[in-house]
């Protein structure tokens, strides 16, 4: 018997967030724009809650989608001192580009 | 009489600390009366022991405190008065004070007189320690004491590094030996569980399964450095360079028989071990020999006796290589006599000559220094062998008891007291008779010495004369019915010596022995008062044989050459590349890799967030593939 | 409780150092240490008379783990107390004439030091003993690096590094045997049994560990070249601390924590302990002689003399033990007696350089004479306090292995070689320029070499009442250990 959520198969909700999450994970590594890296580190928490919120419906464990809520409070305030620091760093550097942000090199 | 015994070594020790410590408040009379009189009174302390001894017959031991104990070792300060022990105490209280008073007129017009009274007379306390004790290890602190005083007594006049190294050289020299004597002393507490003679040198205690020959081979070496034998030899004719009183007391007299000493007092081990009283005896007349004939071409006064007495030491371990214990005590008696007497009478020579040594800048002080003359005279005469002086019983108890175990010693041996004669009436030739040959100032300086000299010079004379009749020679003396005391003063040590000669072969020996000296005699007379040959110059050109015998065999260049410079050649190999640059090379490198690590690794660290990103996820993807595989 | 507070009061005393000025701080200093030298005087009257309840003092600290602050006194501990209460006055004695910057945080220093030092001869926990271990690093670490010489930096760096390295592999076998103990706990009679319990295989490991991180201390060859150069770098009263107590934590630990900890392993591999201590011996002697700068010098024959130490030791018996134990009492006295010799040099001549110096015993005989008595004292002559440790490690060492204690002996024929050579070139010979004027020695110098005078000779002649200390615990840990 497949397992399913109203119908909709678990495999779905799987393939999906694992979609987003590579979606995310590739914008990381390869876009340059420090703003648009933070978006897709969005989509892959996002990606990752609703995993859980696919996982905690099935089991009917209610503690998963909890966390989520839990996870996407502490994503905003991730958010707002994330962004807050871009805009510092921009303040300073004039732009975004990670590439011309490597004071850290060794 | 257990707190005389203990006042013995006591006062030398009083005298020391007071002429060491509040030297600068006294004036040199008062250092000088309180450490002869300190002196004097460990002799006569001395003297009621040992009449106490004579007496009583019974030997004692007294404890005065433990010293060292871990374990199963014990060792504690104790005295043990003995014959042996009482014999060494008389000859180095008896002739340690005669040399003090004889210093006390050629030390005076020295700056570091306080110092050197200081020295002497912690020198004897040393001595004293060394006879005194009865355990091995007791010994071994006066062993070490007295070489640590000749090491300063030698480098007495500090100013010159020449002395400074000769008194180097004899303490390390020393040292070498000690070392041989150190193990000796472990093997020996390993094998015996015991360091006192009393107690291991009982005949059941040693057992033939234990390493004899070992044990016995390191105390000789002991013995080789304290009493200056092949090859331990060479510092002691450097030790010359101290004041003369020093090298009549340690470098005649006292110090350098301590070896015969002690072989003597731990005879019974010896007696157990053929092969090493084999090794001793041709170590003994080698030596004997070698000393010897250097000495034939020696142009120092001091010099000459020097080689005098490593050749007489020589003898003295011969005959304890042939088990004549008693006969070697006895040459230590006499030699002590007449070594002392004529080491004194140089020392009042070179007083007289302002400090000149080389004799081929003496000659004819006879008329200058009368008392000086007649009891060098007298000294030769007792060194010589000729009757009835103690050289002659001494010596001819060695050769007689040599005689009686191997002949080629024997001979080998008569040639060394030969040469004894000719070189010592060569020095007493050149020195008193003939021509004054120095300068006109040195003959106007020309005088007698002091009182305080010349009366230490005369008893030593009279003891020269009459110190061998405690020893008459057995078989004549059986038949004399002259009784041999100082073989039965020793025996309960040392036991009655067993070569054995018959009295026909005895006087033989004696009358061919005195002829061959008096041929001798003759001879020198003829070369150095008759034709009046001098000894060459420095520079001259000699025969090969003669020169080597001239530069002493190149035994120091030898030992310079082949010992100290690789050593020190080692050594600088060890610290410059082996210390420096491998090891801390090795240490460093350690540091090095962490540092060239460091830089390299930091690469990685470009600061390139897709690079760190990139990194992260394909290491996930490795994981997880591995996971996968799995 | 008399323990802790032999513990207790150099640390208050450091801590009054720290924030007092520098007016006051010598004073404050000398008296600090005279109290706890009487202190440890009471502490020995205390274990001669068998209290030794007063001496115990046992808490739990980080109880989980099986970690206590475990400390008390045995005849083994006490003479190290005694020598690390007796040198530190003297030590901070000898500076007193002599200005440092900011000299009460040196004392403090130095103090703190002296704390941490008697915790290691005292602690009962292997923990705790890890503790004292490494918190004795950190001052002299300081001492070096602030008041140290030219160069110091990269010196200093070293030898913390290096002995840092080192007692790491102390903590793995500390670990190590805990981990195989059923109670799990750091108490040394824990210890011990579980140790003992362990394999040979594995006593080995554990006694390599310890070795390496007591050989690097100590040192012995090859892990000695920190040492020549902090000797020589660091200012003296840290050198004193250094090499006059601080080497002697080392050979304290094998006694403590290697013969009876492992001594299966001991007995199997001892041997080869022994062997390396005899090749450092005669290595550091023949490099001693060859040396040019007499501080070097004195560096290299204290490593001859600690690897001495460290051969009679894993003899493993009574004679060897003992020997060694008051052959660190003695290296202790003579280390500091050289160094501040050393030092008294270098404030007149201004060199330690033997070849340029010459002459100074026809200038200055009193200053002569006492340095006459350490140098003797270095080449081990009877009565003085040098023979008596010197002859028991060699008749020990020759109980188990002859031929080495032979090659160990060739220390007193190199010894000599190199003393009287340094003395020779330093004191003898005739006067240049830099030792014409030697001035005299200060009041305070005086006494402080004469009491260590008196030291090494009064040892010499009488050594039982420091044997005695120890005799008792030697026996007792070596029927532990049979």
């Amino acid at each position: 018997m497949e397992a399913s959520i109203n119908g909709v198969s678990l495999n779905y909700y799987i393939i999906l967030s694992t979609v987003l999450f590579c979606i995310g994970v590739l914008g990381v590594m390869i876009r340059r724009n420090a703003i648009i890296m933070f978006m897709c580190i969005e989509l892959m928490l996002n990606a990752v809650n609703l995993l859980m919120v696919a996982f905690s419906r099935y089991f009917g464990d209610t503690n998963g989608q909890v966390f989520v809520v839990f996870i996407m409070a502490v994503a905003a305030a991730e958010v707002a001192v994330g962004l807050a620091i871009l805009m510092m760093i921009y303040r300073n550097a004039k732009t975004s580009d990670t590439e011309v942000l490597n004071q850290l090199k060794g | 009489m257990e707190l005389i015994t203990k006042l013995i070594p006591l006062f030398p020790l009083l005298g020391f600390i007071i002429a060491a410590l509040i030297n600068r408040k006294l004036s040199k009379n008062t250092v000088a009366y309180i450490a002869c009189v300190s002196v004097l009174f460990s002799f006569i302390g001395t003297l009621m022991v040992f009449f106490n001894l004579v007496n009583h017959h019974s030997a004692y031991e007294i404890k005065v405190f433990d010293w060292i104990q871990a374990g199963s070792f014990n060792a504690s300060l104790t005295f043990l008065i003995d014959p042996l022990s009482s014999v060494f105490l008389l000859v180095i209280t008896g002739i340690g004070f005669l040399i003090h008073v004889f210093s006390v007129g050629y030390m005076i017009h020295d700056d570091g007189f306080r110092r050197f009274f200081a020295y002497l007379n912690l020198f004897i306390f040393f001595m004293l320690l060394l006879v005194m004790g009865n355990n091995l290890l007791v010994t071994f602190i006066g062993w070490e004491g007295v070489g640590f005083c000749s090491f300063m007594l030698i480098g007495f006049w500090y100013k010159e590094n020449k002395n400074n190294d000769a008194a180097k050289k004899a303490f390390v020299m020393n040292r070498i030996g000690d070392l041989g004597f150190l193990i000796a002393i472990c093997l020996i507490f390993i094998n015996y569980n015991s360091l006192n003679y009393t107690t291991f040198l009982t005949a059941g205690n040693i057992s033939i399964d234990s390493p004899i020959t070992l044990i016995t081979i390191c105390l000789f070496i002991g013995a080789m450095g304290k009493s200056a034998q092949i090859p331990l030899f060479t510092w002691l004719p450097d030790a010359m360079v101290g004041p003369t009183p020093v090298s009549a007391l340690i470098h005649a007299a006292t110090m350098v028989t301590a070896g015969i000493y002690m072989i003597a007092r731990t005879n019974v081990l010896f007696s157990m071990a053929p092969d090493t009283m084999m090794f001793i005896a041709y170590i003994g007349i080698a030596t004997a020999l070698l000393g010897a004939s250097i000495g034939l071409f020696q142009n120092d006064i001091k010099k000459v006796l020097a080689y005098s007495t490593v050749s007489q030491l020589g003898l003295m371990f011969l005959a304890l290589g042939v088990g004549a214990y008693t006969a070697a005590v006895f040459h230590v008696v006499t030699h002590a006599f007449f070594k002392a007497l004529l080491f004194l009478g140089s020392g009042s020579v070179i007083h007289g000559m302002g400090g000149e040594q080389d004799i081929r800048k003496m000659g004819g002080l006879k008329k200058h220094m009368p008392t000086t003359y007649i009891t060098f005279l007298i000294g030769t005469i007792a060194i010589s062998g000729i009757p009835p002086l103690a050289g002659f019983f001494s010596k001819d108890q060695i050769l007689a008891e040599v005689f009686a175990q191997n002949k080629v010693l024997f001979i080998l041996g008569m040639i060394a007291s030969l040469m004894t004669v000719f070189y010592m009436f060569r020095l007493l030739f050149l020195t008193f008779f003939g021509k004054f040959r120095g300068t006109h100032e040195q003959e106007h300086h020309l005088h007698e010495s002091p009182k305080s000299m010349t009366i230490p010079l005369v008893i030593l004379a009279i003891l020269a004369v009459v110190a061998g009749f405690i020893g008459f020679p057995h078989a004549l003396g059986e038949a004399m019915h002259i009784h041999n005391w100082f073989d039965h003063f020793l025996s309960p040590i040392i036991g009655e010596s067993l070569n054995h000669i018959s009295l026909n072969t005895e006087i033989g020996l004696m009358l061919v022995t005195t002829v061959l000296i008096i041929i001798v005699v003759l001879i020198a007379k003829n070369v150095f008062i008759t034709k009046e040959t001098l000894p060459v110059a420095e520079n001259a050109k000699l025969s090969p044989l003669k020169n080597l015998v001239y530069h002493k065999f190149y035994v120091d260049e030898v030992y310079d050459k082949f010992l100290s410079k690789p050593f020190v050649a080692i050594s600088e190999f060890l610290n410059k590349v082996i210390d420096n640059q491998l090891v801390d090379g090795i240490v460093n490198g350690f540091g090095k890799i962490t540092i060239v690590a460091g830089q390299n690794l930091r690469l990685l660290q470009s600061g390139n967030i897709g690079f760190y990103i990139f990194a992260i996820v394909s290491a996930l993807i490795l994981i997880f593939s591995i996971f996968l595989v799995n | 409780m008399l323990t802790l507070i032999l513990i207790l009061i150099p640390l208050l005393t450091a801590f009054i150092l720290f924030v007092s000025g520098k007016k006051l701080a010598k004073t404050i200093a000398l008296i600090g240490t005279l109290i706890e030298l009487a202190f440890a005087v009471l502490v020995l009257v205390n274990l001669k008379q068998g209290n030794v309840q007063a001496l115990t003092f046992k808490c739990n600290w980080i109880q989980s783990l099986g970690i206590y602050f475990s400390i008390t006194i045995d005849g083994i501990s006490m003479l190290l107390v005694l020598l690390t209460a007796l040198l530190t006055p003297i030590i901070v004695y000898s500076s007193f004439n002599k200005e440092y910057s900011n000299s009460h945080v040196l004392f403090g220093l130095m103090l703190l030091m002296q704390s941490a030092l008697i915790g290691v001869f005292t602690s009962m926990d292997g923990f705790l003993f890890y503790i004292f271990w490494e918190l004795a690093l950190i001052p002299i670490y300081f001492i070096c690096l602030i008041w140290g010489a030219e160069g110091r930096q990269k010196i200093t760096f070293k030898f913390f590094i290096y002995t840092l390295f080192g007692s790491l592999f102390m903590l793995l076998a500390l670990i190590y045997i805990y981990l195989q103990s059923p109670v799990k706990s750091f108490d040394i009679q824990v210890l011990y049994q579980s140790a003992r319990a362990m394999g040979l295989n594995q006593q080995a490991w554990v006694l390599a560990a310890f070795v390496l991180a007591f050989a690097v201390k100590m040192p012995l060859f090859p892990f000695h070249t920190w040492q020549p150069k902090t000797y020589t770098n660091a200012p003296m009263p840290g050198v004193m601390m250094l090499g006059g107590i601080m080497s002697k934590m080392a050979t304290f630990g094998i006694i403590r924590w290697v013969l009876p900890m492992v001594p299966q392993a001991v007995e199997q591999y001892g041997n080869y302990v022994i062997v390396l201590a005899v090749i450092s011996i005669i290595y550091a002697s023949c490099i001693a002689i060859v040396q040019k700068d007499f501080k070097f010098l004195i560096a290299y024959s204290s490593i001859a003399h600690i690897s001495l130490i460290a051969a009679g030791l894993f003899a493993m018996n009574a004679q060897g033990i003992q020997g060694g134990l008051i052959e660190m009492f003695s290296h202790g006295i003579n280390t500091v007696g050289l160094f501040f010799i050393a030092d008294i040099i270098f404030n007149r001549a201004h060199t330690s350089e033997m070849a340029k110096l010459g002459g100074i015993r026809g200038v200055n005989s009193q200053f002569s004479f006492l340095f006459l008595v350490v140098v003797l004292s270095a080449v081990a002559l009877p009565f003085t306090t040098g023979f008596v440790g010197e002859f028991l490690l060699i008749l020990g060492v020759f109980e188990s292995n002859g031929i080495a204690a032979s090659f160990a002996g060739l220390s007193i024929i190199l010894g000599a070689i190199y003393m009287l050579r340094a003395f020779q070139l330093i004191m003898l010979g005739d006067t240049n320029s830099l030792t014409l004027h030697f001035p005299k020695l200060t009041k305070q110098e005086i006494i402080t070499l004469v009491i260590i005078v008196i030291l090494i000779i009064g040892i010499g002649v009488y050594p039982k009442p420091l044997l005695d200390i120890t005799e008792n615990s030697v026996n007792i840990l070596l029927q532990g250990i049979k």
